[in-house]
């Protein structure tokens, strides 16, 4: 359980930071190094979303297995304490 | 087209329920300032901005608007669970829950129901930007009037959080003023539509 909280504020930090680097790079968007920093977090937060639906469930319906059973409605949803311990 | 994370942008662990400061956060999902009327307004007025940052910076921040709506939602619901008739009734949440029980529905801080009357998708890149820079500076006053009443961390944590993203937003839509104006006639902004007049 602390291991899957752990990687989700993880989660949460890198697409933090990438939210940030959208709205900056809307308004400059040839800033050489916020497109470097969007590379960067681009780059974890996609090893992390990996990482994290194949071990605790999927954060995207494009990540569900879809193998015998639909794990998408599985988890807890964002509203819900469970999901935000 | 949008695509959902099942995930809040921030996270939110209410442990004291509290419907009488539900009621108060209630205004950021169905108020006048409120995140619904944020998202729908930037993805309203996106359609006819006029430069590729404007269209990106109204598309983006009215994307992020919609998380913002599920963070308030997430902060009504948590903190209106397991409510007795005594709570509901001694925190003037009686009213509400008379017609929505303990569901979440987007009403301001009097329960008067959403309504689009407080914004405008005007068609005029210079007009729609001003607003939406009020705008953010309204919804900014807002959560400063939550943070002035509410007590709890756990509600003050998420809110200062969305506060700060007000001001980020501003920021954002000031440089796309900026990026506006600069393809005009510096000699008057105003003369010209640039989203109609050709």
């Amino acid at each position: 359980m602390a291991e899957t909280i752990d990687l989700l504020k993880r989660i949460k930090m890198y697409d933090f930071i990438l939210n940030e680097l959208v709205l900056y790079l809307d308004t400059h968007p040839d800033c050489q190094q916020g497109l470097a920093h969007f590379r960067k977090y681009n780059d974890l937060r996609n090893k992390a979303y990996e990482e994290y639906a194949k071990n605790y469930g999927p954060l995207m319906v494009s990540q569900t297995t879809a193998n015998e059973r639909w794990n998408w409605i599985d988890t807890p949803w964002p509203w819900e304490k469970e999901a935000n311990i | 087209m949008w695509s959902y994370e099942k995930k809040l942008q921030y996270p939110i662990n209410i442990k004291n329920p509290n419907p009488a400061m539900a009621k108060i956060v209630m205004t950021q999902l169905g108020g006048p300032d409120g995140e619904l009327g944020a998202s729908i307004r930037y993805l309203s007025q996106r359609y006819t901005a006029p430069n590729a940052k404007t269209k990106g910076i109204l598309n983006d921040i009215g994307t992020e608007e919609l998380g913002h709506m599920e963070m308030i939602g997430t902060l009504v619901y948590q903190l209106t669970r397991n409510m007795t008739p005594e709570q509901i009734k001694k925190s003037g949440y009686d009213v509400y829950f008379v017609d929505h029980t303990a569901g979440i529905y987007p009403v301001d801080a009097s329960g008067n129901p959403f309504s689009v009357m407080p914004l405008q998708s005007s068609g005029d890149p210079i007009a729609d930007l001003h607003e939406d820079m009020a705008a953010e500076q309204k919804a900014r006053k807002t959560y400063d009037n939550i943070l002035r009443l509410a007590d709890d961390p756990d509600v003050r944590d998420a809110i200062k959080f969305l506060r700060a993203r007000e001001i980020v937003h501003y920021q954002r839509f000031g440089e796309a003023l900026r990026s506006v104006t600069d393809q005009l006639d510096s000699k008057n902004f105003y003369a010209f539509n640039p989203s109609f007049d050709k």
